[in-house]
């Protein structure tokens, strides 16, 4: 019985980070609008584009080859297995053994390595800068993430989320070391959502574009797969942050049903509050040049290891 | 083919039978193996002029031969076969003859080298009928397998060096293949000066350890008294024997040079086999024979591999050559096995078992995940040069119609070897994690702040390896055909095909199910560091646990579960509920149609952005330009400077000053009779000087 | 409370050497101003918890020359200073951000590993405020030797000294007439510089200097 519910609690955080996931690129949409003034689209509008992606025959470029047809699945499968991995209303689920964060952080690699072939599929100039581009930034972001996992890591002893999040709730305490690995985790979060400052989702067809860049291709129900993991994956990293660093709200393992109600809503409160955050940060900067980038996700590096070495005199007493 | 196979089992049984009264010793029948292998090795050139019945009979022979020795070995690792007891014959140094054993070190490299070697074997009988000058290649390649496993095998120090300079002739006439290329003709000779280089180097490294005395036997050797300066010489003389031979930077010059030159399957067993010998001779001499270590050890040979890492991706980015990527991907990989087996010198010398364990049991299984997924990826440049005759991915483009099976084997290739889950690649890079840490736990600063780099190293270098595998295999297998040969390439045979299968359905159960590996490695680990990993529970979690549940977990097989379910979850949801039709139309094109295939991203143009980031301080490259002055018409030049720094630093001064030092010497050959006298004199002279004053 | 307190002067001082990092990843003009206004910002606040945790109310009156001086009166003259030079495009660096980011980080070790090791038995606090302010002075002369731009060296050598004054705080009993007069040999100090930097602007139409290498060189 005990095995049974907590395999529906495991199901619904998959179906729920699913069914969350477009409603946060909405709110974004809608905050940035309202910030530059605008009325901007309706919250569901994405929901509705991707309902009208779906319906929409695909057009394939001609020397589209198996792999073209394939990316979207396995972007998404990966995506969505990440997602599911990263705690968003309760803690210690079914499966949260499966992967801890170094291993969600590779399942994001294994996506974004097929995201990157299909774009050199097509073998059109577009593809193929973007995957450049996109390679480029995730050799420095990759190695700023796992400095990141570590400062957490060596605070919490261990690498798994759902016991740094009850870890983080239960040894509160204000370290330099974790406010510079959230910083290094917002630079990440930002390079690897191409998100202001290093690419802009609001853009089509301009040179400094790097993920629409990859999916230009792509039409039909293959767009509507690939833009439902990006957006996925937007929230597995707002989910991330809201876990690691203010894990407050979070059911914890084996809880009854309103704790799991309380985590939902206190999680819809975070993302909401984060879109927020995001959309502030993203109208008050400008887009970087692309070989800025590398600068700032290095320093996103440089961060998480400085948090790594401050650990240490503050763990030395 | 067929009756050879059954004279190497035949051959075996005989050589158990003549041991210690029918006690079956698993030792016995391996050099049993060995001797087929070098049987064949001399009968090939007498069969070399019907190249169309030696090819099968001499790579299934082989494949046999390494096959055997590969269940044998597979089965001592786990346990199966009674492995005591040595076997001493009476070869080599009249006073200590050639001892041969079976523990479980050399039990866990002997599988990784015969896996190897089988499945090349059975990639050479379907590759092997492309090759022009078999003669060249056939009397070679059983030897060269014979030296890797009479390495291993070896129990004193006097076959040991036997068999690594079999294994290093036989390699370089391998090499030397197809020397009528003069880019050959160079790699062949830089890999025998290095190559002769590491040997000399290893000789000292035994000598000091013999001692005054001369002890060879490894049994022995391991539990002398040393004094207290010597084992850290030896370490040095270890990283540089072993680390050329494995391809340390910044002793890799040759490797990149020598492994692609050879023929595609003897490749793979250079970049993914014999490197592992070269690993295991270093485990052997540092963790087991040269006794305790000290605590600057670790970071000598953590430091090493992590800059091997990085340097050895960041090279293999940039290059155009398929093969020679290829192996500037397995200096990378040997630099990920070092940083593992430094941090588990570093936690054994700090009584730390546990921790040492779980370091080891990483490198152990990255040396086994990198012989599969690189002898996969030379084989997969193998069926890409058969298919096209080129090696140069700039000339290839679109071959994922044109070699369809190739093409996804090589995909699951670069998947493993760029540490993506669910496959094998990741999961040893995952422990490699797991290890560092652990680090603060070491009482010493400079290692407390040592390993969170090299840990940023090491994910810096798995990032830049997805990015050099999007690149290859982008350029080379998708877009649209570069040159008439890609656009005619025609898929590869069935035996080839296999053997990539048959790697591939490796790296899967390797990645999936890697607990099978770690128990498997335990007893290594024991030998090694003196404790194991806790065993991994295959049910009901199918998961890893490298120190505690609460700490850190992963399972292989859940994660690729849910991605087939997941990803089915959405085929399906997909084709009930969207629209079916496909339509085909041309790309899209920014309203100039017919694009030539030479519009697309070329290899170079996808490294640019990397080249400009790192090439300053990794090559101190830049880019000169030439613009021509107003008026005049003719064409601007651009012009990428690389510098191959260690080889500049390093190698040129040396190399330098050898060449001068001939010339002077070169003089004395043209003296008179006076002159020569005169020196002779001399020299007496001098030599009784020395012997009054020091007497 | 003994938990706290030394976690929120450790962050403080912490966020001095991020912001030492922040100096040197900049590479322009009035960005740099700015972020060294913050590292004043950042000092004055470490300086006024530890006055507020040593109870040592003459803290408080560094922290105030902190914050007027180099949060306010320098960072303004300084503007205005590049804004007369017309120098406010760019900083050149030697050797790339990446590479003198690799560099500082190098330094903060080694300040770590010396201090840890040389202090091990004293006071937790003050150890730890040695450590970052000692990386804080390192990262300072690196940004010095780093810039080829006079206004950046200045900048450089403030910071230092902002380092030198987080030391002089965490350890308890430094008298307030060593604080003053450090804060006002530096005042001394950029006045020169200040002085100096129209005399090479003057002579040599820039402030690289370079310029008086090569005027050095052409002497000799």
């Amino acid at each position: 019985m005990g095995m049974i519910r907590d395999l529906a609690i495991q199901g619904a955080q998959m179906v729920f980070v699913l069914v969350l996931a477009p409603l946060l690129l909405g709110l974004t949409r809608k905050f940035k609008a309202r910030m530059l003034d605008r009325v901007g689209p309706p919250l569901l509008q994405p929901y509705r584009d991707l309902a009208k992606l779906v319906r929409k025959d695909v057009v394939l470029a001609e020397n589209a080859s198996w792999l073209f047809r394939t990316a979207p699945y396995m972007i998404f499968a990966a995506t969505w297995v990440a997602a599911a991995l990263v705690p968003t209303f309760a803690t210690g689920l079914q499966f949260s053994w499966t992967a801890d964060l170094i291993a969600i952080t590779a399942l994001l690699a294994s996506a974004r390595f097929f995201l990157a072939l299909a774009g050199m599929d097509i073998g059109t100039a577009f593809g193929g800068i973007g995957a450049s581009r996109e390679m480029l930034f995730a050799s420095l972001a990759e190695p700023a993430m796992i400095m990141m996992v570590f400062v957490v890591a060596l605070v919490a002893g261990s690498t798994q989320l759902s016991f740094v999040a009850n870890f983080m709730l239960t040894h509160v305490s204000l370290r330099v070391s974790l406010g510079m690995a959230l910083v290094a985790l917002v630079i990440v979060a930002l390079a690897e959502n191409a998100r202001i400052p290093v690419d802009n989702p609001a853009t089509h067809l301009e040179l400094t574009m790097v993920h629409e860049a990859m999916v230009l291709e792509y039409s039909g129900r293959h767009l509507a797969v690939i833009e439902l993991a990006a957006a996925l994956k937007l929230l597995l990293y707002v989910s991330l942050i809201a876990c690691v660093f203010v894990p407050w709200g979070l059911a914890p393992p084996h809880s009854g049903f309103w704790p799991l109600v309380v985590g939902a809503v206190t999680h819809l409160a975070k993302i909401t509050i984060g879109a927020f955050l995001l959309v502030f940060f993203e109208t008050s900067i400008a887009k970087m040049r692309v070989f800025r980038v590398p600068e700032l996700l290095g320093s996103a590096l440089m961060l998480g290891f400085l948090g790594t070495l401050l650990l240490f005199v503050s763990r030395s007493f | 083919m067929g009756d050879r196979g059954i004279g190497a089992e035949t051959a075996c049984a005989g050589g158990a039978d003549t041991a210690d009264e029918g006690v079956f010793m698993p030792v016995v029948v391996a050099l049993g193996s060995v001797a087929v292998l070098i049987l064949v090795a001399i009968a090939a050139p007498l069969a070399s002029r019907r190249p169309a019945i030696a090819t099968p009979v001499v790579y299934g022979t082989s494949g046999l031969a390494a096959l055997v020795l590969f269940v044998t070995a597979l089965a001592a690792l786990l346990g199966h076969l009674d492995v005591a007891g040595e076997v001493v014959l009476p070869l080599g140094l009249p006073w200590v003859g050639a001892h041969f054993r079976i523990d479980p070190l050399s039990a866990f490299f002997l599988v990784v080298v015969d896996l190897g070697a089988a499945t090349a074997s059975l990639y050479a009988l379907g590759y092997g009928a492309h090759e022009d000058h078999p003669e060249r290649v056939l009397p070679f390649y059983p030897a060269f397998l014979a030296g890797m496993n009479l390495v291993i095998l070896s129990a004193d120090a006097f076959s040991f060096l036997v068999g690594w300079e079999f294994m290093s002739l036989a390699s370089w006439a391998l090499v030397m293949a197809h020397h009528h290329e003069e880019e050959n003709r160079r790699a062949g000779y830089v890999y025998l000066v290095m190559a002769s280089f590491g040997t000399l180097m290893l000789l000292l490294a035994f000598g000091l350890m013999a001692g005054p005395d001369g002890v060879y036997a490894f049994a022995e050797m391991g539990n002398r008294v040393r004094e207290p300066w010597l084992p850290g010489l030896v370490l040095v003389l270890a990283l540089l024997g072993a680390g050329s031979k494995a391809g340390l930077v910044p002793l890799h010059v040759w490797l990149p040079l020598a492994h692609p030159a050879a023929p595609s399957h003897v490749s793979a067993l250079m970049s993914g086999v014999m490197t592992k010998v070269a690993v295991y001779g270093f485990v052997r001499i540092v963790f087991d024979l040269v006794g305790e270590p000290v605590w600057w050890w670790s970071a000598v040979v953590m430091g090493l591999g992590a800059l091997t890492a990085v340097l050895g991706v960041l090279h293999a980015i940039l290059e155009r050559d398929f093969k020679r990527l290829l192996a500037y991907s397995t200096v990378e990989n040997i630099g990920i096995v070092f940083i593992g087996l430094g941090l588990a010198l570093a936690f054994r010398t700090n009584e730390m078992a546990g921790p040492a364990a779980l370091a080891v049991t990483a490198a152990l299984f990255h040396a086994l995940n990198h012989s599969l997924f690189k002898g996969l990826m030379f084989f997969g440049a193998g069926a890409v040069l058969t298919a096209t005759g080129e090696r140069d991915i700039e000339k290839l483009g679109g071959l994922i119609h044109r070699l369809p099976v190739t093409a996804f084997f090589v995909l699951g290739g670069a998947v493993a070897i760029s540490a993506l889950p669910p496959l094998n690649g990741f999961v040893s890079e995952w422990m490699i994690f797991q290890a560092i840490l652990l680090s603060p736990d070491l009482p010493q600063w400079a290692l407390k702040f040592m390993v969170p780099a090299v840990g940023a190293a090491l994910a810096f270098s798995a990032a830049l390896a997805g990015a050099c595998f999007v690149r290859a295999y982008g350029v080379a297998f998708l877009g649209r055909p570069r040159s008439a040969a890609a656009a005619e390439a025609r898929e590869v045979d069935i035996l080839s095909r296999t053997a990539m299968a048959l790697l591939l359905g490796l790296c899967l159960l390797a990645g999936i199910v890697p607990g099978l590996v770690i128990d498997a490695a335990s007893s290594v680990a024991i030998q090694l560091v003196g404790h194991d990993m806790p065993p991994q529970p295959l049910f009901p979690s199918l998961s890893i646990v490298p120190v505690s549940e609460g700490r850190s977990s992963y399972s292989g097989m859940l994660v690729f579960i849910f991605i087939l379910i997941s990803s089915g979850l959405v085929i399906w949801a997909i084709h009930r509920f969207a629209s079916k039709t496909i339509r085909r139309g041309p790309a899209w094109d920014c309203g100039f149609p017919d694009a030539s295939p030479a519009t697309q991203y070329t290899a170079d143009s996808f490294a640019m952005p990397i080249r400009r980031v790192f090439g300053p301080v990794a090559f101190g490259s830049y880019i000169e330009r030439w613009m021509p002055p107003p008026g005049d018409p003719s064409p601007a030049r651009l012009k990428v400077v690389r510098h191959d720094l260690p080889w500049e630093i390093l190698y040129a001064p040396i190399s330098g000053r050898v060449s001068r030092l001939a010339e002077r010497l070169n003089t004395l050959q043209f003296l008179s009779i006076r002159s020569y006298l005169s020196l002779v004199f001399a020299a007496l002279v001098g030599l009784l000087v020395v012997v009054a004053i020091w007497a | 409370m003994g938990g706290f307190a030394l976690d929120l002067a450790h962050l403080l001082a912490g966020g001095m050497v991020l912001v030492s990092f922040m100096l040197l990843y900049q590479n322009r003009m009035f960005g740099l101003l700015n972020v060294f206004a913050l590292h004043a910002v950042v000092l004055t606040a470490s300086v006024a918890w530890q006055a507020f945790i040593q109870q040592a109310p003459h803290l408080y009156v560094t922290a105030a020359i902190a914050l007027v001086l180099k949060a306010i009166v320098i960072p303004l003259a300084l503007r205005r200073m590049v804004v007369r030079l017309e120098i406010h495009r760019s900083i050149e660096t030697v050797g790339g951000i990446g590479l003198t980011m690799l560099m500082g980080i190098a330094l903060v070790a080694l300040s770590m590993m010396v201090m840890l090791q040389a202090a091990a038995d004293a006071d937790p606090l003050a150890r730890e405020d040695v450590a970052l302010a000692l990386s804080v002075i390192l990262l300072g002369l690196l940004m010095m030797v780093t810039r080829y731009n006079a206004v950046s060296q200045i900048i450089g050598f403030m910071s230092l000294e902002n380092g030198l004054i987080l030391a002089a705080a965490g350890a308890k009993g430094m008298p307030l007439v060593v604080e003053i007069s450090i804060a006002f040999s530096v005042l001394v100090a950029f006045i020169v510089i200040g002085v100096f930097l129209f005399r090479i602007r003057e002579r040599f139409d820039s402030v690289d200097t370079h310029a008086l290498d090569d005027y050095r060189e052409g002497r000799q």
